[in-house]
């Protein structure tokens, strides 16, 4: 086996992880700041995946604009969401089973919409100009549109580190036990925290599938595949816990790519049995403490 | 009318036993009858399905896999091995299932919440895709066609009553179940998880136990729908297969016991008239079920017992969970 | 003298917060006893080790001579203790005569059982009523748990704890959120339950009056420490309570 074959590999892996963190820090940053489970988080990737062709390849906007007004539109969709149905049964007994419930409707329903809308036939988005080769280091190839999508996750990160450290609103959020009534008593206004948080991570889950349309082909009914690879990741890092999400979609990101490169027939087996293999030996997670996976 | 319970129990549940027992007499389609069975199926996995959700409070989106175990259990040893396989093949899919439940349970019971939901759900995929994949056993997603019982069973009237008789006889141990001094502590752990522990009882284990017990009979459901329809497909084990028995236990309501069943008739008969009307089913099912969860937590059953107690002044009604 | 309960050198610690601080004391059997305290004092926290929900960072806990740490609740419990809650634990949506039951077939060890109807258990459904007797609850025996009164959700904790037949019972604040008459009621009601079930009884209390109205022995905690214990009297007079503790009480 050689190195640029590995090397390469290793690069794919990087921007897939970066795809994966993308999602999966949508759905930990719900979960963190409102205790809302949002299983339908893979819908909105979908949706922003159809959204940003609509606007990319139908309306002829350019890229990257697109992949900004897809995200705020799926953001738009999920605020709604949140506003209409969700913030119903908010105080229920047995609230979580209901909030998979109200979810896994929402996932019903936005996957029909979309087979209404666009068909059931793959879209995709071409990459943007400038980035539809390759950089050669050494005798490896790097697409330089995996590089760019790595470039956004760094973004991404950065700009989470400097809001998660650096302000009031992120020191709420960070400090992941916080319940609606904590955050109530903190003066927040909790209703319209929600909503927009909602918007938020929705939004960051459309941008992320809007991203990867260009690599991966974008169908209804993506949403769940995506939804359980974002699960796997945060059972990896520990929920609500931003940077053990990293090391788990660069773990995952990496096992996948190299799976599709050796054994590609099972590939789609491997996320799986990295989970099982975590669940059996590490149960409380690989990067967090056990008690906050109580939730 | 203020029969005791327990003879109103045993009324409807003749009615019940009537109403299907009629159905090859009076309708003239196979069509029809096959309705009739894949109710009889459904009701009893939504059923023992709920004794996970709505008796024990653990919300499971991956009891397709023990379905699936059931189905393909009889589906490859009577299209591979002989049709006189199949009583054997029920037995076996029902250790298989076992043996799996025991050990994915062991796995996911450490998790609560939505964690646990979702461990389920990624064990029941990871099984689909296996399913998918592994071609040379299961056929891919061609799936097995010409799954023909031996005998008397081949049947398709026959073999409806048979269904009729399994299930009732399934829903009629698992009602037994739910009353019982187990089903009991069953319905403590969702209500209050630490007292069960205070009162010296192992929330894991009884968990674990439903588990099991629960997934025994999604296998046998899933057994009996591989030799009604002949045909089995990995969609059976596909995260929708979890989901429908999720959407018939909102539909009738989950804390009923009864709920479950009636959600089955409720849900298929729907996809049967909207889904010959239109492409778009679920969008409709899943508007209703969005309904049903903001307006009507209670369900169909729950819903009208609720409304039924009121008119008649009776305020000792559960509370909906 | 032979303990029923003994607790040695117990400590605990949440971060840098000492919630236990070397605690020792022994409960002698059929004795009532209390532990008194200010809110934080640790009270709660000890009761939790001594049951298995938290692990001490040190120290021991025996009772009748087996060793505790380390158990479960549930094997805890099997060994004879038996806990009633600060905050009522019951089953809300289950009977008031089912909460009981739950209990009863559990002593009795029959939740294994999956076939017979769980109200058709003589000797749990005799039991059971017998508990509601004790407690007055009678009446109240149909209905779901959740509609009772806050202060007879409390009593039903303690029912359900007594129908366990534990040889220790530990009781965190029976009177927590009553009426003044509803606290007298319970005082009387708990000093019966006592001598009509030959309990050894340790009781964690705010409420003076019923602190030095039935209890034979008290212990102060306070910032995790034992800083006294003995007879009402003389509690009444130590000067580390008196500052620690009841100066604040009575002004
Ligand atoms: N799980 C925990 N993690 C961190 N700190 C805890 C935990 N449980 C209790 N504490 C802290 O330990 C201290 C003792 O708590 P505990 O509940 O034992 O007090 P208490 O004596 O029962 O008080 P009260 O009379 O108010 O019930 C408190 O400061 C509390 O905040
Ligand atoms: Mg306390």
């Amino acid at each position: 086996m050689d190195f640029a074959f590995l090397a390469t590999q290793m690069v794919s892996g990087f921007s897939l992880a970066t795809l994966l963190f993308l999602n999966a820090s949508g759905l930990t940053l719900i979960f963190g700041v409102g205790r809302i489970f949002n299983f339908a988080h893979g819908s909105f990737y979908m949706l922003g995946a159809y959204f940003g062709y609509q606007v990319s390849a139908v309306w002829g906007l350019p890229f990257w604009p697109a992949i900004l007004v897809a995200g705020a539109a799926a953001g738009i969709v999920g605020s709604a969401s949140e506003y209409l149905f969700l913030r119903r049964i908010y105080g229920r007994p047995h609230e979580g089973g209901f909030q998979i419930l109200l979810t896994y409707c929402l996932i019903l329903i936005f996957d029909d919409l979309v087979k209404m809308i666009w068909g059931s036939e793959y879209k995709s988005i071409a990459k943007p100009p400038g980035f539809l080769g390759a950089v050669q280091v050494g005798d490896v190839f790097i697409p330089t549109y995996n590089l760019a999508i790595i470039a956004v996750g760094l973004l991404v990160v950065l700009a989470a580190w400097w809001i998660l450290s650096r302000t009031r609103a992120g020191r709420i959020a960070r400090a992941s036990a916080v319940d609606r009534e904590i955050l109530g008593c903190l003066g927040v206004n909790v209703p319209l925290t929600l909503t927009v948080v909602f918007g938020l991570a929705t939004a960051l889950g459309g941008m992320t599938g809007a991203l990867a349309a260009p690599l991966r082909s974008v169908t209804p009914g993506a949403g769940i595949e995506i939804i359980i690879d974002s699960l796997i990741v945060v059972v990896l890092g520990g929920m609500g816990n931003f940077w053990g999400a990293w090391f788990g979609a660069i773990l995952l990101g990496e096992v996948n790519a190299f799976a599709v490169a050796f054994v590609p027939e099972w590939s789609s087996l491997f996320s799986y049995i990295v989970m099982v293999l975590t669940l059996i030996f590490r149960p409380e997670g690989l990067f967090a403490p056990a008690r906050i996976r109580k939730a | 009318m203020d029969l005791p319970r327990r003879y109103k129990f045993g009324l409807l549940w003749t009615a019940g036993l009537l109403v299907f027992a009629l159905v090859p007499l009076l309708m003239t389609s196979r069509y029809q009858m096959n309705l009739a069975g894949h109710i009889l199926v459904w009701g009893l996995f939504a059923v023992s399905f709920n004794m996970l959700w709505g008796v024990t409070g653990m919300l499971s989106f991956g009891q397709a896999l023990y379905y699936g175990i059931g189905a393909y259990s009889v589906g490859l040893l009577v299209t591979r091995v002989g049709a006189a396989w199949f009583f054997p093949a029920l037995g076996i899919g029902l250790a298989t299932a076992a043996l799996i439940s025991l050990l994915v349970g062991l796995l996911v019971i450490r998790m609560t919440g939505v964690y646990f939901t979702m461990l389920t759900l990624a064990f029941a995929q990871l099984a689909y895709q296996v399913t998918l994949k592994w071609r040379d056993l299961t056929g891919g997603d061609d799936g097995i066609q010409g799954i023909i019982p031996p005998g008397l069973l081949a049947d398709k009237t026959f073999y409806y009553y048979v269904v009729l008789a399994v299930v009732f006889f399934s829903i009629w141990v698992l009602k037994r179940m739910a009353y019982s001094p187990f089903g009991l502590v069953l319905r403590c752990i969702q209500q209050n998880p630490e007292r069960v522990r205070f009162i010296g009882r192992s929330v894991r284990m009884n968990q674990l136990r439903i588990y099991v017990i629960s997934s025994l009979f999604a296998a046998a459901a899933g057994a009996l729908m591989a030799g009604m329809d002949s045909s089995i497909h990995p969609d059976m084990l596909y995260w929708t297969t979890s989901g429908e028995v999720i959407l018939m236990s909102v539909l009738g309501g989950i804390n009923r016991f009864f709920g479950p069943f009636i959600g089955a008739i409720v849900l298929i008969l729907l996809e049967d008239v909207i889904g010959a009307k239109t492409e778009f089913w679920p969008i409709v099912i899943g508007s209703v079920i969005l309904v049903i969860v903001i307006l009507f937590p209670r369900g169909v059953v729950g819903e009208a017992q609720h409304l039924w107690s009121r008119f008649r002044g009776d305020s000792s009604q559960r509370s909906p969970a | 003298m032979n303990a029923l309960l003994r607790v040695e050198q117990l400590r605990k610690a949440f971060g840098g917060l000492k919630v236990t601080d070397e605690v020792s004391f022994s409960i002698r059997p059929q004795e009532i006893a209390a532990i008194i305290g200010p809110n934080g004092a640790g009270k709660t926290t000890l009761f939790n080790q001594i049951t298995g929900q938290l692990p001490p960072d040190g120290g021991r806990i025996r009772f009748e001579e087996v060793d505790l740490v380390g158990r479960s609740p549930q094997d805890i419990v099997r060994l004879g203790i038996g806990r009633s809650f600060q905050i009522a634990s019951i089953f809300p949506d289950e009977s008031v005569r089912d909460n009981l039951l739950a209990a009863c077939l559990s002593r009795l060890n029959q939740t294994r059982r999956l076939w017979r109807p769980y109200t058709s258990h003589l000797q749990a459904g005799e039991e059971a009523m017998a508990i509601l007797a004790s407690l007055g609850l009678e009446s109240q025996a149909n209905r779901p748990a959740y509609e009772l009164a806050h202060g007879d959700q409390k009593l039903l904790d303690i029912g359900i704890a007594l129908a366990l037949r534990p040889k220790l019972l530990l009781m965190d604040e029976p009177t927590a959120g009553m009426s003044p008459e509803e606290r007298q009621r319970t005082r009387t009601l708990i000093k019966k339950l006592w001598q009509e079930y030959r309990l050894t009884l340790v009781f964690i209390e705010h409420d003076m009056d019923m602190v030095f109205g039935i209890a034979e022995r008290i212990f102060v905690l306070n910032h995790g420490r034992l800083i006294a214990e003995g007879a009402p009297e003389s509690i009444r007079a130590n000067r580390d309570v008196i500052t620690a503790y009841l100066g604040e009480e009575t002004g």
